[in-house]
């Protein structure tokens, strides 16, 4: 991690400590670290922080309508605007992979259907008292995020509890339903993020209620893998691809944004940010803002400084190459350890762990390492302990090469 | 000023009547309201046809695939029978959406195919015994089922069981003995384009060359699909369509870009495959409809061996059923890439 950007997470943490400190339970202050972490690794784009004290570029240059979608889902934006024209709008589905502008995408449309009010929104924790069964009562937790128009939440924080909580809230929402004046849709809008991880049960459990009180309430679901959305709810959104921005589109952007912070940035460090970014916009934009913070004025061979979790993660991958024994194993898996406890989510590092590990083998190696990362990912997504499967993949990776380097030196 | 609020209320309801109607699915507004009115299930409808005269049903089993007619042809001869008003006294459908563990098949059902019926409505025939609909039965627990069974028998005096379903073999055999079954089959091209037009009528829309074509391609002989693609596309792209809009609302990729993919494994150049790969990944298509078309294009090509064909179809298969499972897409995306080029690089010597 950067120092400027790390500088920027503590700050931020601190003044939301402080905010948060006067009902502080443990609870939220756990939420905030997750929070601030979240920045670091990739979610920035919570309002929550934005509509605090200060933003990253990543908020404070978010599109508010549909019609500043200019570079990036210029298209999609469009079709929005026709979608909604009349004041309606069906359920809608968006898909597509990380920092491709998705959520950007639903709160213009959110303030396109409903005018600026829906960006005046507050953050809530909430707790919902259910009758599971009639003689079991639970309650859940969860943070919301809430303007007078529509609620946004993520339902997969309540994780086995995730069913009452999408039906409970549709119901409540079903329940108040808005007057259907002048200025005033009729309906409020209930956005899910993260619906791809959704438990299946709350999936069947939307299906049902998705249509039972569709006059009051509309849904929108975002999911960064349609795959796990099942097909029968997914037949009853409205699907909306949100592709990654290419290269010169992230371009664009990044110098308007330049301009707009009166700042100059020579093109070899755009395209240098760009190419980095792998067509993830907020990671473009939260580069260039370490790059600012680093240095500036910007010089051209200035380099773009990579998350430190990734440049821990090449530092073992360059380990793991450097000598294949059960003692170097040992200590790579404290390394890994390391890398759990701090919230990397271990599909990331097998990912990481294998971008790294190819980059520096030739092609017949190459296929061994993607074989092996994609079985024991895998085997991961069906067990439970992150640790065993990263480290079988390391033994199984060691014992392969060293076999082969054996075979070639003989 | 009493007048003009007046004016105002009926203005209020008529916009709220057509936005009511707006909003309503295309699948239900055109859904056959008559039995015969059903395409392309002859078979299946002339038979119940038959049995309808009679006005004594057996228990039935319709299976078939999704978007055959199944539902349709059941809600029709229920309105047949009963007309709309008797209709909700004497018909029950409960669906996937509903719960339906063993306690509701105990409780809910029990009830319902218990009590006796009461008087019917002049105008049909309204034959003496309620009709319960199990939707998507398939979903149901073998418990729930073997639940069924005694009830089946005990009132068939006084209920009908209609089970539909998609695979005959995730039904119970004394269930499904227990019925007259009726298999619907997929749609053909002709008989969907008749429909297809048919709506586009109604609905004003204008469809290029090839939308049919492309709807055709991509629903796969379910109606209810091909329907439900119409109306989005028109939703997002407003009346005038063409296959390319068609393909885009149903996250077709274009079909050069999986051409182009076959042909960089057949070349085995691994580097820019997955390169390409990864690239459509982050298009923000999903993995599974990759590799669905890629399977597709495959099997048509003439690129390659049959015996190479097997194999990375045999690898397809393994991979979907770890994405099923939830595994990442980049990493099983790139294993499926990596083992078509290495495949297709190891070419059996003639």
């Amino acid at each position: 991690m950067h120092g400027g950007n790390i500088f920027v997470c503590v700050f931020l943490f601190f003044r939301l400590f402080r905010l948060f400190a006067l009902r502080a339970n443990f609870s939220s202050l756990s939420l905030l670290l997750l929070l601030c972490f979240s920045i670091i690794t990739k979610n920035t784009s919570q309002n929550l922080i934005s509509s605090y004290i200060m933003s990253l570029w990543v908020d404070k240059y978010r599109p508010i309508e549909l019609n500043q979608c200019e570079h990036v889902n210029a298209s999609v934006a469009n079709h929005l605007k026709e979608l909604v024209k009349d004041g309606d709008c069906p359920h809608l589905l968006f898909y597509g992979p990380s920092g491709s502008g998705k959520k950007s995408l639903v709160l213009a449309l959110l303030s396109t259907i409903f005018g600026p009010g829906a960006h005046k929104t507050k953050v809530e924790q909430k707790t919902w008292k259910i009758d599971a069964t009639s003689t079991r009562k639970i309650e859940v937790d969860l943070m919301t995020q809430s303007s007078n128009y529509h609620i946004e939440i993520n339902p997969s924080d309540a994780g086995y509890k995730d069913r009452y909580v999408v039906q409970e809230v549709i119901k409540e929402m079903a329940r108040s339903r808005p007057i259907d004046a002048q200025g005033n849709a009729g309906y409020k809008i209930l956005v899910l993020t993260e619906c791809d991880k959704l438990s299946k049960e709350a999936q069947h459990g939307l299906r049902r209620t998705m249509e039972k009180y569709s006059s009051a309430c509309r849904l929108i679901l975002i999911a960064d893998s349609v795959n796990r959305v099942l097909e029968a709810v997914r037949s009853r959104c409205l699907p909306v691809r949100v592709a990654a921005p290419r290269a010169e589109d992230i371009e664009k952007v990044l110098y308007d944004i330049a301009a707009k912070e009166k700042l100059t940035l020579p093109p070899q460090l755009c395209s240098k940010v760009a190419v980095f970014a792998k067509r993830d916009l907020r990671r473009a934009i939260l580069a260039l803002e370490a790059c600012r913070v680093a240095n500036y004025p910007f010089k051209e061979t200035q380099s773009v400084q990579t998350t430190d979790w990734e440049l821990y993660i090449a530092q073992i991958a360059a380990e793991i190459l450097a000598e294949q024994s059960p003692k170097r194993l040992l200590q790579v898996r404290g390394r890994i350890y390391e890398l759990l406890v701090n919230c990397i989510p271990p599909t990331l590092i097998f990912q990481t762990l294998c971008f790294y590990l190819s980059k520096r083998l030739d092609d017949e190696m190459k296929h061994e390492v993607i074989r092996w990362a994609a079985q024991f990912e895998h085997k991961l997504q069906l067990g439970s302990k992150a640790i065993i499967h990263i480290e079988a993949f390391i033994a199984q990776f060691m014992a392969t090469y060293k076999r082969k380097l054996i075979s070639a030196f003989a | 000023m009493g007048g003009e609020e007046e004016q105002m209320d009926v203005d209020h309801q008529h916009h709220a009547h057509v936005q009511a109607k707006k909003k309503e699915p295309w699948v239900d507004k055109y859904r056959p309201k008559k039995v015969s009115d059903v395409a392309y299930q002859t078979e299946v409808v002339s038979a119940l046809e038959k049995a309808m005269e009679t006005h004594n049903l057996p228990h039935m089993l319709f299976y078939g695939p999704p978007g055959t007619g199944k539902t349709t042809c059941a809600l029709a001869i229920c309105k047949q029978l009963y007309g709309p008003e008797l209709g909700k006294k004497r018909v029950l459908e409960l669906n996937a959406s509903d719960e339906r563990g063993i306690s509701v098949v105990r409780g809910k059902i029990k009830s319902f195919a218990s009590t006796t019926v009461g008087e019917g409505v002049p105008g049909y025939p309204c034959p003496p015994y309620k009709i319960l609909i199990l939707d998507e039965a398939d979903s149901m627990t073998n418990d729930a089922q073997s639940a069924l069974r005694r009830m089946m028998e005990t009132y068939s005096r006084v209920t009908r069981f209609f089970i539909l379903c998609n695979y005959v073999s995730k039904i119970i055999d004394p269930i499904s003995s227990r019925c007259a079954k009726f298999r619907f089959k997929s749609l053909d091209g002709g008989t969907m384009h008749e429909r297809i037009n048919f709506i586009a009528k109604g609905e004003n829309l204008q469809l290029a060359e090839g939308t049919l074509q492309a709807l055709e391609h991509v629903s796969a002989g379910d109606m209810r699909k091909a329907i439900t693609l119409l109306q989005s596309a028109a939703s997002l792209f407003g009346p005038e369509l063409t296959g390319d809009r068609i393909r885009e609302v149903a996250g077709v990729i274009p079909d050069e870009k999986i051409e182009e993919l076959l042909q960089l494994c057949v070349a085995g150049d691994s580097q820019k495959s997955q390169a390409l790969a990864e690239d459509i990944l982050k298009d923000g298509f999903p993995c599974l409809q990759i590799l669905e078309q890629f399977g597709y294009y495959l099997a048509d090509s003439d690129l390659l061996e049959d015996e190479m064909k097997a194999e990375i179809c045999l690898k397809l298969g393994e991979v979907e059923k770890k994405l099923v499972d939830g595994a990442d897409e980049w990493l099983q995306l790139s294993h499926c890439i990596s083992i078509a080029t290495i495949v297709c690089s190891t070419k059996p010597e003639k």
